[in-house]
């Protein structure tokens, strides 16, 4: 019991145990945390979409599935593109300018070809499908209404580039995924990288 | 005393596996697998899925796992068949009730195959088909008797014979080339030991990764026990 | 550090939260003696925490349906992230856990740490032995693999050698009249609801009866018995930190072995992962040669090596069931006068070596396909194996035991 206790080796190895042990404890939960993560299967039900679109008719939308979620194709008309502009001042972000599309399309049609638009057809509400009403001025959505979608769960309106009104539920624009075209009636849905198919 | 009980425990936990090799049934060659490189599992993988996938399904396997053996996207991407994605498990071109009808059992799904057979087992398997008039597809085998997969390897390997010698009431079954294949042998069994190769990644993938995280992982735990050991000894010290 | 203090003092007003750390830990007082042996208790702990911890995450990812359970495994292999190794873990897993509860079942037997006053901590570790036997059983079914499937549906057959009500017993047990999804459903539930809350309800029990009554030492001698001016044990020293550190250092060799196996071999030639459990289970087909895992082969030697008798297998059942349950007599049928077994006399000495060889040579006769030969040895081990428990009462008294120290010693 007369032996000298030296203090601070102790302390120091000590520390330096926990230390260690704490590294290995870290490594240990890595895989058990990992495995909460999408798992191959679900990352391969998520895959690119591709999608022929040359057979949707103009005013026409089409849905697919991606990563379990609609996406919505719809051909707009040329009228439609027109009143796209009309009422401005009655959404909540005119502009986009809250990044729900990728850069390439960040425009007044939130398209890359401005006939063409990509949306997840996702209500940035609480996540129910708004419906597709494209016709104007019908009577339960009222005369002001230059088509769009409504939602059903708790009336949250969009207009034909997928952006919101004002005085809705929903926050902000429907989001864009990430698409581009192989070519010219061929669309990939959920890959933009450029180059390869 | 102590110290000798422990050890001749100690030995007998280790004899355990070594029995567990020594049980094998019959004379196996063996397999020369090397899941290092990375080639020849590339070869076996084009092998299995240009030919045996006609038939078989390896359907817990994804086409773009292939990764795993250094292929790229563009590379996987001529290997699909119609209407399968990257992500694609891979399953056998013929369905399985009319494959029953055809060879009187399905063909076994090969994704853990090498797993319940063993390597050296598959690697005699696929070589040792002999040309048997008895049996309803034409072909026999040495080490699965009554086999129902027909000898698909015939145009490859080339026809092989069974000779029964006796020697003083001693049986040596020996198989003789009787018609050359395309391939010479020594090529054929190169081949085959690619095929092999594959099976034996394709039962578990994580044989791959496994060493190169183990030793990482030995490697710290080694650092940690010395760690912890040399706290023990400071602490007990204090005990006389 | 005054914030700490204050949530401390919070929680013990309400919580005998420092009375519990004393009582268990830092005055807790172990005997110094303790050797080599004297891990496996911790070590078995530490296997129990990781078998629940990896067993929730494969539940996530697994299927108790004939038709997916053996994709699932598969699945969780190679889809699942990580999967791989959690699979892995818990299979090692199942098996060390055996590894380190025989060792320390062992250590008991050699010290005799299920002497008076030890005889119900004794008794309530036969109990987790038992459970943990029927967790790893229906656990096995779980994979659906060939050996999942037939060795359940031997097992289960057993209980139907039993007289009269026999076939009924096992209709029951199954859910059906084979094996079946109804079996898997069961015992899947079994498996990780009912049986895990029992073992660690009951290993708390062995715990806390541990505490109360102290524990054994190499020596065999009660250190309670020479205590200090503050009443502890002259031979006893804070479980914390002295031992904390000590099986700390176990803890980190025992994992160093157990990742070795993950990582390099899984399969242990086939004794951790059986070769034929790779193929999915057929109700049609049995395997040529059917083994249960290495850690139920001993009993089941047992059981191949009792002959039919009155046209019915039950005998050799109940020589098995009998073999399993006898170690809980053990405390009764021990009588000599010391505990460990660096105190008896040779007698014992060579009835325990016997009984080790007898246990580890039908472990490996069970792993094997019975021959004529191989039945006849593993009958002469089968009855050294019951000769060590039966003849106990006869060679304990009349061994020459050595005189007991006063205090503990190192060797």
């Amino acid at each position: 019991m007369t032996k000298h206790v030296d203090h601070n080796k102790r302390l120091l190895l000590v520390a330096a145990s926990m230390a260690a042990g704490g590294v290995a404890a870290a490594g240990a939960g890595t895989p058990f945390v990992m495995s909460l993560m999408p798992s191959e299967r679900a990352k391969a039900a998520g895959a690119p979409v591709e999608v022929d679109i040359a057979a949707i008719e103009p005013g026409m939308m089409t849905v697919v599935e991606w990563q379990g979620k609609p996406v919505w194709i719809v051909r707009r008309t040329q009228a439609m593109l027109d009143l796209l502009a009309k009422h401005d001042d009655s959404l909540a972000d005119p502009d986009s300018s809250i990044q729900q599309q990728p850069e390439y399309c960040h425009n007044a049609y939130r398209s890359i070809k401005p006939e063409i638009l990509v949306v997840l057809g996702v209500c940035t509400h609480l996540g129910c499908s708004p419906t597709y009403r494209p016709e104007v001025a019908p009577p339960d959505l009222g005369d002001n209404w230059p088509g769009g979608w409504f939602c059903p769960c708790h009336g949250s309106r969009f207009d034909l580039a997928a952006r919101v009104y004002k005085g809705v539920p929903a926050p902000t624009n429907l989001v864009v995924p990430p698409h581009k075209y192989l070519s010219d009636s061929r669309l990939l849905i959920g890959d933009d990288r450029k180059g390869k198919a | 005393m102590n110290a000798i009980k422990k050890l001749w425990m100690l030995a007998l936990f280790l004899c355990i596996p070594a029995l567990a090799v020594a049980s094998g049934a019959g004379h196996l060659d063996k397999a020369p697998v090397d899941l290092k490189d990375s080639a020849s599992l590339q070869r076996g993988a084009k092998f299995f899925i240009a030919n045996c996938l006609a038939c078989h399904g390896a359907s817990y396997m994804r086409y773009n796992r292939l990764k795993d053996l250094g292929m790229t996207d563009e590379e996987i991407k001529p290997l699909l068949p119609e209407g399968s994605k990257p992500g694609s498990t891979m399953q056998a071109g013929m369905d399985a009730g009319s494959a029953k009808l055809a060879f009187g059992v399905g063909p076994p799904d090969l994704s853990v195959i090498a797993r319940a057979r063993g390597q050296d087992w598959l690697y005699t398997y696929l070589r040792s088909f002999y040309v048997d008039s008895k049996r309803p597809s034409g072909a026999n085998n040495v080490v699965f008797p009554g086999v129902g997969m027909p000898n698909v390897f015939a145009p490859l390997q080339g026809e092989q014979e069974l000779h029964v010698e006796n020697h003083e009431g001693h049986e040596t079954k020996k198989l003789v080339l009787t018609k050359p294949g395309s391939m010479k042998p020594a090529e054929f069994d190169a081949t085959i030991g690619d095929l092999t190769s594959f099976l034996v990644y394709l039962g578990d993938p994580s044989k791959l990764v496994r060493p190169r995280i183990g030793y990482i992982v030995l490697g710290f735990l080694f650092i940690l026990f010395l760690l912890t050991y040399a706290l023990k000894k400071e602490m007990w010290k204090d005990i006389h | 550090m005054k914030p700490l203090k204050k949530l401390v003092d919070w929680i013990d007003y309400r919580f005998p939260i420092i009375d519990t750390i004393k009582e268990h830990a830092t005055e807790y007082y172990a005997p110094k003696n303790f050797n080599f042996w004297y891990f496996f208790g911790g070590l078995a702990l530490l296997a129990l925490g990781i078998m629940i911890l990896s067993g929730i995450f494969l539940a996530m990812s697994y299927k108790p349906d004939a038709q997916l359970a053996f994709g699932a495994v598969e699945y969780i292999m190679r889809d699942v992230q990580g999967g791989w190794l959690l699979r892995y873990i818990h299979s090692t897993g199942a098996s060390m856990f055996f590894v380190v509860v025989y060792l320390h079942m062992f250590r008991g037997m050699m010290y005799g740490s299920y002497k008076e006053p030890r005889e119900l901590l004794w008794v309530i570790g036969c109990v987790i032995y038992l459970a943990l036997m029927a967790e790893a059983f229906m656990g096995y079914l779980l994979p659906w693999g060939q050996m999942s499937f037939w060795g359940a549906q031997v097992i289960t057959n057993l209980f139907s050698t039993v007289p009269f009500i026999g076939s009924d017993l096992a209709i029951l047990i199954r859910g059906d009249f084979v094996i079946s999804e109804a079996t898997l459903n069961r015992f899947f539930a079994l498996h990780i609801a009912a049986i895990p809350l029992i073992l660690v309800g009951i290993i708390f029990v062995h715990i806390v009866a541990l505490h109360r009554v102290g524990s054994n030492n190499p020596d065999g001698i009660e250190i309670k018995k020479h205590k200090d001016a503050n009443g502890h044990p002259l031979d006893g020293i804070p479980f914390h930190p002295y031992y904390t550190v000590k099986d700390s250092m176990g803890a980190v060799a025992f994992l160093f072995i157990f990742c070795a196996i993950i990582f390099f071999a899984p399969d242990m030639g086939g004794y951790f992962l059986e070769d034929n459990n790779f193929v999915p289970a057929n109700p049609m087909k049995t395997p040529e040669h059917i083994a249960p895992v290495w850690y139920f082969t001993p009993y089941y030697a047992i059981l191949r090596a009792v002959p039919p008798m009155f046209g019915s297998q039950f005998p050799g059942v109940v020589a098995m069931g009998i073999g399993n349950v006898i170690f809980f007599l053990l405390p009764w049928l021990d009588r000599g006068k010391v505990k460990s077994i660096r105190y008896r006399g040779p007698i014992y000495k060579v009835f325990l070596t016997l009984f080790v060889i007898s246990f580890l040579g039908l472990g490996w006769l069970g792993t094997l396909p019975a021959t004529p030969v191989y039945t006849w040895i593993a009958r002469v081990l089968s009855i050294i194996y019951f000769a060590f428990f039966i003849l106990m009462p006869w060679y304990t008294k009349i061994d020459k035991c050595k005189p007991e120290p006063d205090r503990v010693t190192f060797h």
